[in-house]
């Protein structure tokens, strides 16, 4: 479902965050927005699915979104944002609850999200008592179940480390395979942008500007090809350039937001 | 490097301590030694019976109120006012807290009154209630729901506010609506607020009812204690003491369980 995002601005008081982004994502694209901190990416994202009031611009759709996605615009979250007094097969149930499906429909659906994740042996288990890499895994079910027309990914890796954070990427490869979806992916990990998106959109530090948007020709299913491992450290080496100066820049900024 | 281990020493152990670790004997003893010693104490003489009876006194003196059945008759009469004064506050204070935990106009409306009211000692307003009431049981138990109102509506209120915003927009975002967001993550995710809030409404209970029955009333743990202060009964005295202490005790018990099988998922 194309996306379209129009002269948008945000601030938060006085402090501008987003200056005039214009943005076109195409049906099935993945695109990732990084850029320095504080650059406005997550405030970006959170205006692209309507948890943000915009102060000037707009976002819309081309179209209607499909009629089985019961919830077209869909958060995974930095921080998983899991209810611990539920179960694992409870909280993928928690965004279904409400959709007037049968019971016999709404098991079924937590079923199928949980085996695509590899989490139907933990149906019953507590948040607390899985690992990161598992509790975001529950994060990921819990969108797949409302079948998402845009996927919105705020950083869904950055509080893993760095081993559960590769496994991740691996699984997130596996299920894009399956699932057809637009996604707007937030994060400030060069290699995840270089590695799981068509384009990279790189803003600039606050206010956020779109400076510049990186095309990846290579399909992001083949990019662990050997191959192309050249292209990925010639995307990552680009990336850094454009980020460098700004991140140090904001690095060294005194935070009054 | 003719002798490969020459020179090597050992690391120092420096770690460890200062982690709390169980010693489940020990408050066992502190209690046999502390009412040994005060045993001990009566027994030579070197406490006046008068002042401080011993252990054993009152032990003897609470065998023989709950033989003669005046101990539940006076136990029976505070829980009447306790139970029934603390479910109406918690009740009153649960609708109120959590509404100003949920919607700002009713905290802009509530939280001026509840910051004024809620620092009056409310032993204090027990005239005003017996004015208004009467003397008897209405008066005594509306003081301890008033005393039970204001506590449970901050630490409501305080529990909403504790419930993380992500969670909340996470919900949001799945497009729950309003009431099934307050049904789903704020009531769960206040409780535990709620329910420590609770052991302090109880606290507050049981002191209420003993102020207020020593105010005026005929039966009671507090009138009973009163009584036998005049009249010099020290053992039955602190046989009555020793019997709110057990109150205490219970209610807090009940309120653990209740705790560990509400909050299981912590």
């Amino acid at each position: 479902m194309p996306l379209h995002i129009e002269k948008v601005s945000h601030s938060y008081g006085a402090v501008e965050a987003l200056k005039d982004i214009d943005l076109d994502i195409a049906d099935g694209e993945t695109v990732a927005l990084i850029g320095p901190s504080g650059c406005g990416k997550s405030t970006l994202l959170g205006i692209i699915g309507g948890l943000l009031q915009p102060v000037a611009g707009q976002v819309s759709l081309s179209g209607p979104p499909p009629a089985d996605s019961l919830n077209p615009f869909t958060y995974i979250f930095q921080d998983f944002a899991l209810l611990p007094w539920r179960s694992v097969a409870a909280n993928v149930a928690l965004a279904l609850e409400h959709r007037r499906l049968g019971a016999a429909e709404c098991r079924e659906r937590v079923a199928a999200a949980l085996a695509l994740t590899g989490l139907s042996e933990f149906a019953a288990a507590y948040p607390k008592q899985l690992s990161g890499g598992m509790r975001q895994r529950v994060g990921i079910a819990r969108a797949l179940v409302v079948r998402p027309a845009v996927l919105l990914l705020d950083e869904p890796l950055s509080a893993l480390d760095a081993q559960t954070r590769e496994l991740l990427m691996e699984d997130l490869l596996a299920i894009w395979a399956r699932e057809k979806s637009t996604r707007v992916y937030v994060t400030h990990n060069l290699e995840e942008a270089a590695r799981l998106a068509d384009r990279v959109v790189v803003l600039s530090r606050r206010p956020g500007r779109i400076r510049e948007v990186l095309q990846i020709d290579v399909p992001v299913a083949e990019r662990i090809r050997p191959e192309h491992a050249a292209l990925l450290i010639d995307v990552h080496r680009r990336l850094w350039s454009l980020i460098r100066d700004e991140a140090a820049t904001a690095e060294r900024e005194i935070l009054d937001v | 490097m003719s002798e490969p281990n020459a020179g090597r020493r050992p690391i120092l152990f420096r770690g460890g301590g200062f982690a709390p670790t169980p010693r489940r004997a020990v408050p066992w003893i502190v209690f046999a030694v502390l009412i040994g010693l005060w045993q001990a104490a009566s027994s030579s003489g070197l406490l006046p019976p008068l002042f401080m009876p011993s252990p054993a006194a009152i032990v003897r003196a609470l065998y023989e109120l709950w033989l003669d059945g005046t101990l539940m008759e006076h136990v029976t009469a505070s829980l009447k006012r306790i139970v029934p004064g603390w479910i109406i506050g918690t009740a009153a204070g649960l609708a109120v807290g959590l509404a100003m935990g949920i919607f700002s106009s009713a905290r802009a409306a509530g939280l001026p009154i509840v910051s004024a009211l809620f620092p009056i000692p409310k032993i204090a307003l027990l005239p005003v209630l017996i004015l208004w009431l009467g003397i008897g049981e209405p008066s005594k138990v509306a003081t301890i729901a008033l005393g039970v109102f204001f506590p449970t509506v901050i630490s409501a209120y305080s529990a909403c506010d504790s419930v993380p915003r992500n969670l909340i927009r996470m919900a949001q975002s799945f497009g729950l609506p309003a009431r099934d967001i307050v049904a789903k993550i704020v009531l769960p995710g206040a409780m535990p607020g709620i329910l420590a809030g609770f052991r302090i409404s109880a606290s507050v209970a049981l002191l209420l009812v003993v102020a207020a029955e020593m105010i005026g009333a005929q039966h009671g743990i507090g009138a009973f204690v009163l009584t036998a202060g005049n009249l010099m009964q020290t053992d039955q005295l602190l046989a009555g003491v020793v019997v709110l202490s057990i109150l205490g005790l219970l209610i807090s018990w009940g309120l653990g369980l209740v705790e560990r099988s509400a909050l299981r998922w912590r």
